[in-house]
């Protein structure tokens, strides 16, 4: 297991390898000259070209990227161009509200899609199944940012049961946290309700139709039982694939839905970033997202074995 | 050989349209779809102001006889401005489908038939793949200028992976194939076996992830114009309209409102079409997902 664990790392690493290419090449490529817009308007060219010396930005291309590496490795993203503060110190100032949602999210969602999908197979071409599949199309074509304004509208604005907008940080505890995503975390899960209802119904219609759950069935067993313990195990496998690949639409909807919520985390400062054409920020938060995608699947690679024992490496 | 195709590879004929639009998803999404580009293709006869006309004395007024959507702060028509903005959502989302297929289709087929250039195109794919889209589209606009054209360019290279993905499977499937193998043993060269059998048999998968591809491309253009990294605020888009309407949405939410309506209405109906293609074309994934 442990050098499955060692094998999976290393084959990750020609992945990475590109993400980061990619990402250095972003900056590498990026219109405007950084000395310039850190010096400021008032510099001079013997300024700008000092700045250019300091920041080694006349190296080749191949050692400016290992330089980059090499101070990725030890945590150092660069300077901000617009505040001049580290990239890595203003990522982890924003790092709590961000992860805290996609983590509600994460758990509202499965704990959610996995029984709405299990009773849809389970009551097949009934109306509770087709009622499942109308929500899974309408949770595909309506963006989280609209459900998100339509949630604020209903809970927030009209019933007053939750607050409208912002943050409220874990340091005042964590209820108090938990109240101010939970909208949120409801409108950017509500694609992933969708997509886990439908895998989860998928599998599971196949599941029952597997000899083994007519035995159970014929020797006695509860149906519960047989949903949740002999049919739901079985088709453990697609739905934490699915879980892991759709992480990546929870990290692209956090971006829109912390702009709808007005959170102050990642999503607002790439949106910033974005608006101010701060390259090194873009880049951080890039890095980051990506390379957080990319051990979310890893970690369900290894899940496999622990919800199907046949699966061995 | 002819003989063979058209038994796996029925031609498309008046039957098997009647066939489709019976299908209520199919009916139902292309009616929509039709009306949505109607009113693109009539907008400046439909709009009843000049989406950027600015009207100081109507600023952010109630939907009215005057104006049925109401106005935005700048005192812009909110009617006009979303009939344009179907504009953008279509062009977008056709542009996206057509050119993501067109760039996967070329990407897989080769990546099917070479392997040396298979491992390396499949390892940047990897790596496209492990950046999510919406974030990958933002880093290649941040390299641009905002604009409608850079945001299908870039929402196309974030779509085209998967694409690749699913033709380069469905080669490598196929290309294995008794009937392939037979061609080939008859002397087909590469290209003739490309186009006359293997591309013909690829066109229900490639239908179906077309239209997603639609929907998604829609989707992600309203996001990127909503954070502000989509298309400038001088051509009106839902996603822009929203951003324009978000610091007054607690007091005016119809400006959000009209827009969000339009956005789900067509996204549903792209889905829809989709369902609906991949029961008709594809009855083996009917009880799938």
């Amino acid at each position: 297991m442990l050098s499955h664990i060692a094998r999976r790392l290393l084959a990750a690493l020609p992945v990475m390898t590109f993400v980061a290419l990619f990402v250095f090449g972003l900056l590498y490529l990026a219109p405007g000259d950084p000395a310039a817009i850190m010096a400021g308007d008032q510099a001079t060219a013997a300024d700008i070209a000092r700045i250019r010396i300091a920041l080694k930005l006349d190296d080749p291309f191949p050692i400016r990227f290992g330089n980059w590496v090499w101070s990725l490795l030890h945590g150092d993203l660069g300077l901000s161009l617009f505040t001049n503060q580290p990239v890595a110190g203003m990522i982890a100032q924003r790092l709590e509200p961000t992860y805290l949602l996609m983590l509600m999210t994460l758990v509202i969602s499965v704990a959610m899609a996995l029984p709405i999908g299990v009773v849809a197979a389970w009551k097949h071409n009934t109306t509770s199944d087709r009622a499942v599949m109308v929500f899974a199309v309408l949770s595909f074509s309506l963006p989280s940012f609209v459900v998100g304004y339509l949630l604020a509208f209903v809970f927030g604005l009209q019933l007053r049961w939750l607050p409208v907008q912002g943050y409220v940080p874990l340091s005042n505890g964590l209820w108090p946290a938990i109240r101010s995503l939970l909208l949120p975390a409801i409108a950017l899960g509500s694609v992933y309700i969708g997509l886990l209802a439908r895998i989860t119904r998928a599998t599971m219609l196949e599941v029952l139709a597997q000899d083994y759950v007519r035995t159970a069935r014929a020797k006695g067993v509860e149906d519960r039982k047989v949903l949740f313990k002999h049919a739901l195990k079985n088709c453990s496998v697609p739905i934490i694939t699915t879980i892991g690949s759709g992480v990546a639409l929870l990290i692209g909807g956090a971006i829109v839905t912390e702009t709808v919520f007005a959170i102050p985390g990642l999503g607002r400062l790439t949106v910033d970033a974005i608006l101010r054409r701060d390259y090194p920020v873009i880049q951080g938060v890039i890095l980051l997202f990506s390379f957080t995608y990319v051990l979310v699947n890893l970690l369900v690679d290894m899940l496999y074995t622990v919800f199907d024992p046949r699966i061995r490496y | 050989m002819t003989a063979i195709i058209s038994d796996v590879a029925p031609r498309a004929g008046q039957s098997r349209f009647g066939q489709l639009i019976r299908n209520p998803n199919i009916a139902c999404g292309a009616a929509v779809l039709a009306l949505l580009v109607l009113i693109a293709l009539l907008a400046p006869v439909l709009g009843t102001r000049d989406p950027t006309a600015i009207s100081a004395f109507d600023r952010a007024k109630l939907p009215s006889g005057a104006f049925w959507f109401g106005t935005d702060m700048l005192g812009r028509d909110l009617y006009s401005r979303v009939l344009y903005g179907t504009r953008v959502s279509l062009i977008v989302g056709f542009s996206v489908a057509i050119g993501a297929t067109i760039l996967g289709v070329l990407i897989g087929v080769f990546a099917g038939f070479l392997p040396r250039f298979d491992a390396f195109v499949m390892r940047v794919m990897d790596g496209l793949m492990a950046i999510p889209s919406i974030l990958l589209a933002i880093a290649l606009i941040a390299l641009n200028r905002a604009s409608i054209w850079n945001v299908i360019l870039a929402v196309t290279i974030a779509e085209t992976p998967r694409v690749v993905r699913l033709i380069r499977g469905v080669v490598l499937f196929l290309r294995e194939e008794p009937y392939v193998e037979a061609a080939r043993s008859c002397g087909a060269s590469v290209p003739w076996l490309v186009f006359r059998h293997i591309l013909p048999n690829t066109f229900a998968p490639i239908a179906v992830q077309a239209t997603y591809i639609c929907a998604v491309a829609i989707l992600a253009e309203a996001a990127l114009s909503f954070i502000g990294a989509g298309v400038p605020p001088s051509t009106p888009s839902w996603g822009n309209i929203m951003a324009e309407g978000r610091a007054l949405w607690q007091i005016k939410p119809y400006i959000i409102f009209f827009p969000a309506l339009f956005l789900s209405i067509t996204v549903l109906a792209i889905n829809m079409l989709g369902d609906g293609l991949r029961d008709a074309l594809d009855p083996r994934l009917r009880k799938r997902v």
